[in-house]
């Protein structure tokens, strides 16, 4: 790796030194393409994050793609419930790698206010890997950029090499999870334990 | 706007043998609904929406209410020989009043500007399915609410076009607004859990909960 | 990638032979497709099942459920007081009229009176919702027309401007939780009314900027004379309420009809259609827009002082008469009502929403037969949906 000082000097210069893996995960995380999958209120505060106060297209996420083939990015904006969490798991299976989730909202997050429901999913975590949460009811659109924000953090600072690597570059790890089945009373599974362990409570 | 009496009296003259009461309704604005047995209930709707004088022709809010056996107790004084003495004794005598289904109708005219009348449907009791009369032949507005009222409670209404469940998916078994319904246990971390959800908890993590 | 193995599911689409009057002979296909839950118009996760033939609607099957959040169980099990914030869930959009018309519920249902600054109050939060509920519907339609974006930054730009005030008087800008039984939650300011009369008197520029921008555009003249048209008397049969029903002609307006609140003391004059398809209804709430503009006025020149809320009045141990009310307030999507059940004890014994959008949605059948299928997302568009609403 080369010197900072060295390379600040060079860069006054002009001359720009980077490493394949810099350049590689500074083009990924400056051009996240959101999937529009607004389920319920927050997606009201993601449209606002995207309209022209809080404009989230500086940040690489203007074209919000309908079609799940073409996007990286779920904001799973709104209350997942069990009707609807299949479809939520199929939309992620059909993206292509690499591929985020970021559950916005308490009821994405956990079940949020709905928490005592026999419809409600406490969690899309339950099912899917999520790798940012933003806590709020809704949350405002400026925790929707500084959630960006923080998976652009995340995507620069990937190894591309080693055991951690993304998902696209490990044939190992599985990319796509098993859908849900509606059962007679609850979905079947309930959760998915790859993705998801109930949280052990120590007192 | 009639009172519910006078639209009784009228019913009970239009609509040969039928059985209509006027509940009370303690509630200071609130209205008292007309509560007729399932038989008739078709004939007076109809009387009520095709009526000149009251034209009851949209039909805003139809609900279903769950109401399970309750057990009314009663002080009654009653005289008993204790030791050896003519009493009067207060005993309670508990009475098993039968749980029922009821679907709640509340009618508004939008030709004559009033409104509202209640009108109720009560089923003979709570099995599932139970069956009462449908009311969408007369306002097509009851369509999708009546679906509900089938999918959340279980009164099977007769004569409706399309019966068949709507918020819930097809397969789905139980009614889940009855007051006996028990929600499935998907138990998740409650940071500091008390009551019901505290025993909730001892099931899913045995040792390491302190109550 | 490790693909899993998932168990065979119809297709996303079906394909069955078409056939003639009679039922007999096949003489063509056809389609049966699932605009389903995810799709990217903006009106939440709404599924129809559509027959096509060809491009035309034969059948149309909507499928509701998918955002389904057992309000009412939860409405049963805590306090009156605990459900307001649910309120504000459930048409997301306009949390201000949601709590009002539970509000008026509770009030009718426990007999609490409303003190005159909190009626003026209430008006004025209430038009100000239905403001930017017809703004960004508009918006929203012009985008299920296919103009991406650019009808919706302008509306969204006037809807930040009320969610500003909305934000400074009760703390949030979608989810308000601000009416209360017997009043509002906390008083407005000066500095707040001098705002609020600010952006109304300019919003009478922008709605003539909105409406020369889009009504006289030839596109959506032809993509909405004449389609998904509503005839009068089946909108009255299928108790379609709000701006979807008076374009059909029906003069049925709850704040003329119930005069709840302190309506009857303002003059606005409640706008009808002649046809009763789409353009009428997109019209109707420019024209309603108008109206509102004037409410608003009114209102904020005469709003009294006074307290906002009776301090004896009990909010957290409510505890009702058993009884039962109905109350319903004119929403921006329709005729919003709460039936409550009480049996004395601290929470409703049956909590009971009437959700206009639900009920909205009965003739969608009807209005889309005949039509397109790029139609029917127009038509879906005017019926102005929200999911919260619909499903609860």
């Amino acid at each position: 790796m080369i010197d900072e000082g060295l390379r600040n000097e060079l860069q006054k210069q002009g001359v720009y030194t980077t490493t394949l893996e810099e350049l590689y995960n500074w083009g990924r995380a400056n051009s996240v393409w959101p999937l529009t999958f607004g389920l319920a209120c927050c997606a009201i505060e993601m449209m606002a994050a995207s309209m022209a106060r809080f404009d989230l297209a500086r940040f690489g996420a203007e074209v919000f793609r309908p079609s799940p083939r073409q996007a990286d990015l779920m904001i799973v904006a709104g209350t997942v419930t069990k009707k609807m969490a299949p479809l939520v798991v199929r939309l992620y299976n059909q993206m292509p790698e690499p591929k985020y989730v970021i559950a916005m909202g308490a009821c994405a997050i956990s079940g949020g206010p709905f928490k005592q429901g026999y419809n409600v999913l406490k969690g899309i975590d339950r099912y899917l890997p999520v790798d940012v949460a933003i806590p709020g009811c809704p949350p405002r659109p400026e925790a929707l950029i500084h959630a960006i924000m923080t998976l652009q953090e995340k995507i620069r600072h990937q190894k591309l090499t080693g055991p951690d690597r993304p998902r696209h570059l490990n044939a190992a790890v599985p990319g796509e999870f098993p859908v849900p089945a509606y059962g007679e009373h609850d979905l079947e599974p309930p959760n998915n334990p790859a993705v998801w362990q109930p949280p052990v409570i120590k007192r | 706007m009639e009172t519910p009496e006078q639209i009784k009296a009228r019913l009970e003259a239009a609509v040969p043998e039928i059985r209509v009461e006027v509940l009370p309704n303690d509630c200071p604005a609130g209205e008292r609904s007309l509560l007729v047995d399932i038989a008739h209930v078709f004939a007076a709707a109809k009387f009520l929406r095709d009526d000149p004088q009251l034209r009851l022709d949209y039909c805003s809010n139809v609900s279903g209410v769950d109401w399970p056996d309750l057990e009314i107790a009663t002080k009654t004084k009653v005289k008993k020989v204790v030791d050896g003495v003519e009493k009067e004794v207060e005993e309670v005598m508990k009475t098993l009043r039968p749980g029922f289904l009821e679907a709640v109708y509340h009618l508004y005219s939008m030709e004559l500007k009033q409104g509202p009348v209640v009108l109720r449907q009560r089923t003979a009791n709570r099995d599932p399915e139970a069956p009462a009369v449908s009311l969408t032949p007369l306002w097509r507005g009851a369509e999708l609410q009546e679906r509900e009222v089938y999918d959340l409670y279980g009164i099977r209404l007769e004569g409706h076009p399309d019966l068949r469940r709507i918020l819930m998916w097809d397969g789905f078994k139980g009614f889940p607004m009855r007051k006996d319904y028990v929600a499935p246990d998907d138990f998740e971390y409650e940071p500091t859990p008390h009551d019901e959800v505290l025993e909730l908890a001892k099931k899913h993590y045995p040792p390491e909960v302190k109550a | 990638m490790n693909p899993v193995a998932e168990p065979p599911r119809r297709p996303s689409y079906e394909i069955r032979p078409k056939t003639d009057e009679a039922g007999g002979e096949s003489i063509g296909e056809l389609l049966e497709i699932s605009m389903g839950p995810h799709h990217p118009s903006t009106h939440g996760v709404f599924r129809m099942d559509v027959v096509l033939d060809g491009e035309k609607v034969v059948k149309l099957k909507p499928v509701f459920g998918y955002l389904h959040r057992n309000h009412e169980k939860i409405g049963e099990n805590i306090s009156y007081l605990a459900s307001m914030p649910y309120t504000d869930r459930l048409d997301y959009f306009c949390s201000m009229t949601n709590n009002w018309a539970y509000a008026l519920s509770v009030e009718k249902l426990a007999g609490l009176a409303v003190p005159e600054r909190a009626e003026y109050i209430r008006v004025i939060m209430a038009e100000l919702t239905r403001l930017q509920n017809h703004t960004c519907l508009i918006g929203f339609f012009a985008q299920d027309m296919g103009a991406l974006g650019t009808p919706m930054m302008y509306a969204f730009r006037e809807r930040e401007k009320i969610l500003d005030l909305f934000e400074s008087v009760s703390g949030a800008r979608m989810m308000c939780n601000y009416m209360r039984f017997g009043g509002v939650r906390c008083d407005v300011t000066a500095e707040w009314l001098a705002q609020a009369k600010q952006l109304t008197d300019g919003y009478g520029k922008f709605l003539d900027e909105f409406e020369a921008l889009l009504a006289q555009n030839e596109i959506i003249l032809a993509r909405t004379q004449g389609i998904g048209v509503l005839p009068r008397e089946l909108a009255i049969s299928a108790a379609i309420t709000g701006p979807m029903l008076r374009a059909s002609g029906v003069d049925y307006d709850l704040r003329k009809v119930d005069k709840y609140g302190i309506y009857s003391r303002f003059d606005f004059k409640v706008p009808l259609g002649a046809q009763g398809d789409v353009y009428d209804r997109y019209m109707i709430r420019v024209l309603e827009m108008r109206e509102c503009v004037k409410i608003l006025q009114a209102a904020l020149r005469d709003i009294p002082s006074g307290p906002v809320m009776d301090p004896k009045a009990k909010l957290r141990g409510l505890r009702p008469k058993a009884g039962e009310a109905y109350g319903r307030v004119e929403a921006p999507k329709g005729e919003l009502g709460f039936y409550l059940i009480s049996d004395g004890s601290t929470n409703p014994y049956r909590y009971r929403v009437r959700p206009p959008s639900f009920i909205n949605l009965t003739i969608l059948e009807d209005m889309c037969l005949g039509h397109r299928i790029a139609d029917a997302v127009v038509i879906l568009g005017s019926v102005d949906i929200v999911l919260g609403e619909v499903d609860r």
